[in-house]
């Protein structure tokens, strides 16, 4: 029987990995990921799992301690935040680039300077090229199921990827709601055992991980990169839909909430997809077809979905947690434009960067960039594509 | 019926402010209610005013945004009265519950408030007395369970149980019952 318990986002995740019980965590504090490296070292230390938890001195070296691990043949998880992940960079890279399937958890934070501890995706974003699979949480429960399927879809055979499992920094990481718990057993047995690939400890089969690869064969290894990543999503919905027989509770690549007879569209990750709804519900009471398109995974990127889901539209407003200096528009508003690019018919579609180092995000905020896209529609062009929300002047 | 209430606390950095945030979280738990506690995280110094906030419902609590326009606004530290606009963005009918040596009627003219409810109780008496230190979160819960009619006494006093369970001794946890008890009944209204 599931039980209902009240949880913040990081505990929702020590829990998951309590239940998934890594053969290796190695993790370095960083605001607001601490308190769930926190409790699991608890869990450590209790004997509640068999973890062999390595306490590192950098996140440079968390991600290596991974790295290893994972290549020796070990089921390996770790969290990070912000500044941690930036300084994990170059592994984050190579854990990719190896096929490791370790699963990290960030807890999203502002990218400095100047210095700030509160939520925006400028971590993960940036991260976004490095070959892992993203799956962004509306809420703690999302982040603690998020987290059970990335094992099971980073260990899948035709997947072998890290994959990265977001929360909003604060928002979701220090607020306590109700999460339901799965019973440990059934964790272990939907997870089942950790399979080996090419284990660095098989001494009767020896292999090389991340050797000199230059002008011969890079190429071809990072194209095998490519093809493996861009055929990952039928195994994130398959898992997804397995996970929902399971729990109760069903999980989509994009979730589409109020779209159907909709004429404009919003589209957000994380947090603000929540408050989003809400204030979908808002308007709609008022008369107006709009509805939100959750993007659940971020990487890889669910393209022909989108096409499908947003193309019917006549307006789109996207929602950009972070910043591209110098670039048109935020990274989702990027990847949404260009998805929609050659559909057969497609919306006008504007960005709106917000939320910056924790600026809050309410309910008249999507409304504003309801109305905005409303106008760009009844217009029929777009004035300015990339603006702002809740930005000071 | 289906209403969002949200409840905001005003406190001291070291009060105790965020933990009664989390018991009366445990408490709607324990009513089979939706709820969400989250402290506002700035610059945490001992002392300095902090604010936390909870959310309790009968659905599933989609929003994440802060909380702006408050049904309920508890005061555990006195010396905010009169210091801070704890009143600001509360509801126009809404409820203040406060930590304050004086009647409902003197508290409403300090503030100068006049519609609402306002409850008055001497937390920091209260537990000076109990606890023998001023640890005014505890009968601050008591307060608002008086003020609050979507959650019991009884559900507090166990949330409260689990929550100290494992770092308070018994007796303690039993003083702070106590606590909780004797500020329920000495609650002012008016």
């Amino acid at each position: 029987m599931a039980k209902v318990i009240g949880l913040n986002g990081n505990a929702a995740v020590a829990n998951a990995m309590r239940q998934i019980n890594p053969h290796v965590v190695a993790a370095y504090p960083i605001t607001p990921q601490t308190d769930c490296v926190e409790r699991f070292a608890e869990f450590v230390a209790d004997g509640r799992v068999d973890t062999e938890f390595v306490t590192v001195e950098s996140e440079h070296s968390a991600m290596s301690a991974c790295v290893g691990a994972a290549a020796a043949g070990g089921r390996v998880m770790t969290a990070t935040s912000a500044n941690g992940l930036a300084l994990m960079w170059e592994i984050v890279y190579i854990a990719a680039s190896m096929r490791l399937p370790i699963v990290m958890m960030v807890a999203n934070r502002a990218l400095s300077g100047n210095i700030n501890i509160h939520c925006d995706h400028s971590d993960t974003m940036g991260a976004r090229d490095a070959g892992w699979l993203q799956l962004f949480s509306e809420n703690a429960q999302e982040a603690y199921d998020n987290t059970i399927m990335a094992i099971k879809i980073a260990e899948d055979m035709s997947v072998r990827l890290p994959v990265m499992v977001t929360q909003d920094g604060f928002i979701i990481s220090h607020a306590l709601e109700c999460v339901e718990l799965l019973e440990d057993e059934e964790v272990q047995k939907f997870i089942g055992p950790y399979k080996e690939r090419y284990p660095m400890l098989d001494l009767k089969n020896p292999v090389t991980y991340g050797p000199l690869d230059l002008f011969d064969y890079y190429f071809e290894h990072k194209w095998s990169q490519i093809d493996a990543i861009d055929h990952c999503l039928p195994v994130i919905e398959k898992v997804s839909a397995e996970y929902g027989k399971l729990s109760g509770r069903n999980y989509e690549l994009l979730e589409s909430y109020k779209l159907d007879d909709a004429e404009v569209g919003i589209v957000a990750l994380g947090s603000t997809c929540g408050t989003a709804k809400e204030a979908v519900d808002r308007m709609r009471e008022a008369g107006k077809k709009v509805g939100l398109l959750k993007v659940r995974c971020f990487r890889p990127f669910p393209t022909e979905q989108v096409i499908k889901t947003l193309s019917p539209l006549k307006g789109v407003a996207v929602l950009d947690r972070s910043a591209t200096f110098g670039g048109f528009g935020g990274p989702v508003f990027t990847e949404i434009r260009s998805a929609l690019y050659d559909a057969p018919e497609r919306p006008l579609v504007i960005d709106f960067l917000y939320g910056l180092g924790g600026r809050d995000i309410f309910m008249e905020d999507i409304e504003m960039a309801h109305s905005r896209i409303e106008g760009v529609v009844k217009k029929g062009r777009i004035d300015t594509h990339v603006d702002f929300l809740g930005l000071r002047e | 019926m289906h209403k969002l209430m949200e409840i905001r606390w005003h406190g001291r950095g070291g009060q105790g402010v965020v933990t009664a945030s989390r018991i009366l979280a445990e408490a709607m738990l324990k009513e089979g209610k939706h709820f969400q506690a989250f402290p506002e995280y700035g610059p945490e110094r001992m002392g300095a005013p902090v604010k936390a906030f909870n959310r309790v419902s009968e659905q599933p609590i989609r929003i994440h945004c802060g909380v702006t326009s408050p049904e309920i606004v508890v005061v555990v530290d006195p010396t905010l009265l009169g210091t801070i606009d704890v009143l600001e963005g509360m509801k126009e009918d809404g409820t203040l519950v406060a930590n304050f040596d004086g009647s409902p009627q003197e508290l409403r003219k300090l503030l100068g408030f006049d519609s609402g409810k306002v409850f008055t109780l001497n937390a920091s008496h209260i537990s000076r007395e109990v606890l023998g230190r001023v640890m005014a979160n505890t009968p601050m819960l008591g307060g608002l369970c008086r003020a609050f009619d979507q959650v019991s006494l009884e559900s507090v006093s166990e949330a409260l149980k689990a929550q100290f369970g494992e770092k308070l001794r018994p007796e303690i946890i039993d003083k702070n019952i106590t606590c909780l008890k004797r500020a329920y009944e000495e609650a002012q209204q008016g």
